[in-house]
């Protein structure tokens, strides 16, 4: 008996950018031999407003409100990124209630965004729902001390140059620290949960692995770094603001899969809620922000700063959010630039994906954990 | 580590001969045509290691040029980031791509190119990244005319 060979052909496979999975409206065209893919091609800009040339057309301090709406679940960490670069550029000091205030901020922003980004990766693997739900609950909790602080949950605008818009309300630091105490039980139930999970166990292992150096060569930063070793947080190296104060480690995974990325995730909310700890414990008395801060945020047009540049950076939730500012002395900055962690981050999409399947595509872009809104700009 | 960045010119230009880099402020300014060699210099010299490129980016200063401004940094020795820049001349910017030093620079280039109309010799995809193909112009540069908001798109004629 003769063999037959059955004929193939490469199929290719839109994936967005109206699709529940890609988080918002992106795009990948998918070139797939039966269910493998074969060559992933990302789409995208539907978001894309040219937020930066309408910074160059606004005061620095005006392209606050426009920041939260980068990365549109850590409002506070784009306006604490903004705020470090004109405080670089215009040679302002914070005030020291306003370094803590501001880390409290960032810090409990990094706990929002792991949990939803925890819960939204368990609904890309399947887990309909529950674990989701999971997260939002106690997510919620933090968007309420959000919005008592700066009178929105989400779209923030708090952080100012030198220190916060305003200080936090009354009771607010004991509430906070009531969330914070409790939060490492959430953790615990959260981790019981998902942890030792068949799916995650089945579906997240070795799969979309990241090699550390093509994360470094790539630009890749963040939990999606450091997940596959590369020991780089902009907390530790640089040490900006308050940071160098606190005690706190560094989780590194080894692997550099999904399932790694998902679990540097676990342990940086257990290393943030020391850090609040510490710093909800420490915070001292004073003014929410220094005299030259409260006078550029009162009277944005008479901040002129002098001639020259800054690149400002955080470490925001999903990696190093850069500002790159110049200014020709006057009011308005002659550049403004944004290092989007999402967007970088999104180069090696294509290397994970190649040689998995359909459905590992979904989850690998699910732990990269874009936001649209900071991907276009 | 350098000790200044007027120690580093002076590095480089020993050990890269031919190559001749300015100081000035804060910002390493290199001729367009020597780029590669100084990227490739920092990145795999045994001393700076800059292996990793933080920014990409450029800035419009009409009417006669264009800068392009990259931030690199050293993961394995954490020290940086460096601010490195290109003049090119307005009407045709072009230099070459550094993707393949770092590949981080493959959508930051590509951003460049859509926004400013930099174009970047060698990039493996230069094509527009969040504008739509068949969008006229490069949006970013100091001179382009925002449509006027207020009317319709007209369809097709």
């Amino acid at each position: 008996m003769s063999a037959t060979t059955a004929e193939t052909q490469l199929l290719e496979i839109n994936l967005g950018p109206q699709h529940p999975s890609t988080h918002g409206v992106f795009r990948m065209i998918a070139t797939l031999d039966g269910e493998t893919i074969v060559k992933l091609k990302p789409v995208m800009g539907y978001l894309h407003r040219n937020h930066e040339q309408i910074g160059e057309g606004i005061t620095y301090v005006a392209s606050f409100p426009f920041t939260d709406r980068l990365d549109y679940f850590n409002a506070m960490s784009n306006n604490f990124g903004l705020a470090l670069a004109i405080e670089k550029l215009g040679g302002i000091q914070a005030s020291e209630r306003g370094e803590y205030v501001r880390v409290i901020m960032a810090e409990l922003t990094r706990l929002v965004n792991h949990v939803a980004v925890t819960g939204f990766l368990l609904n890309d693997m399947g887990a309909f729902g529950t674990p989701l739900l999971y997260a939002f609950r106690e997510r919620e909790r933090i968007l309420d001390l959000f919005e008592a602080a700066s009178g929105s949950r989400m779209m923030c605008n708090y952080v100012r140059p030198g220190g916060v818009r305003e200080d936090v309300p009354v009771q607010w630091l004991e509430r906070a620290r009531e969330i914070v105490n409790n939060f490492p039980i959430f953790l615990d139930e959260f981790e019981t949960l998902l942890t030792e999970n068949e799916i995650i166990q089945q579906r997240a292992k070795h799969v979309g692995v990241l090699p550390k150096t093509l994360a470094v060569n790539a630009s890749i930063t963040g939990p999606m770094a450091r997940a596959s070793g590369v020991n780089y947080d902009i907390r530790k190296v640089d040490g900006y603001s308050i940071y160098p104060k606190f005690a706190f480690k560094v989780p590194l995974g080894s692997v550099g899969d999904v399932y790694d990325r998902y679990y540097v995730r676990i342990l940086e909310m257990r290393e943030s809620v020391k850090i609040l700890q510490q710093a909800l414990k420490d915070i001292p008395g004073g003014p929410a922000i220094s005299p030259k801060g409260q006078a550029i945020s009162k009277a944005p047009r008479t901040f002129k700063p002098p001639k020259g540049e800054a690149y400002g950076r955080v470490e925001s939730p999903k990696g190093e959010l850069g500002f790159y500012l110049v200014s020709d002395g006057s009011s308005q900055p002659y550049r403004y630039h944004i290092r989007a962690p999402s967007f970088i981050n999104l180069t090696v999409l294509e290397d994970m994906c190649l040689g998995q399947k359909v459905a590992d595509a979904i989850i690998i872009l699910g732990s990269i954990d874009i936001v649209l809104g900071e991907v276009d700009r | 580590m350098w000790a200044s960045l007027d120690e580093l010119k002076s590095v480089l230009e020993q050990q890269l001969p031919g190559v001749t880099v300015t100081v000035e402020g804060a910002v390493l300014y290199v001729e367009p045509k020597n780029l590669v060699s100084v990227c490739r210099y920092l990145k795999d010299s045994e001393r700076f290691r800059l292996d990793y490129l933080a920014n990409l980016t450029a800035v419009d200063y009409p009417p006669e040029r264009i800068e392009v401004v990259y931030h690199v940094y050293s993961m394995d020795k954490k020290h940086g980031p460096l601010p490195l820049k290109v003049r090119l001349p307005r009407a045709e910017p072009k230099v070459a791509s550094v993707t393949p030093i770092w590949r981080g620079a493959e959508f930051q280039e590509r951003e460049a190119y859509d926004l400013y109309g930099v174009i970047f010799e060698g990039h493996p995809d230069l094509r527009r990244i969040l504008l739509w193909d068949g969008f006229q112009g490069h949006p970013m540069r100091k001179d382009y005319v925002v449509e006027d908001q207020n009317v319709l798109e007209g369809g097709p004629a």
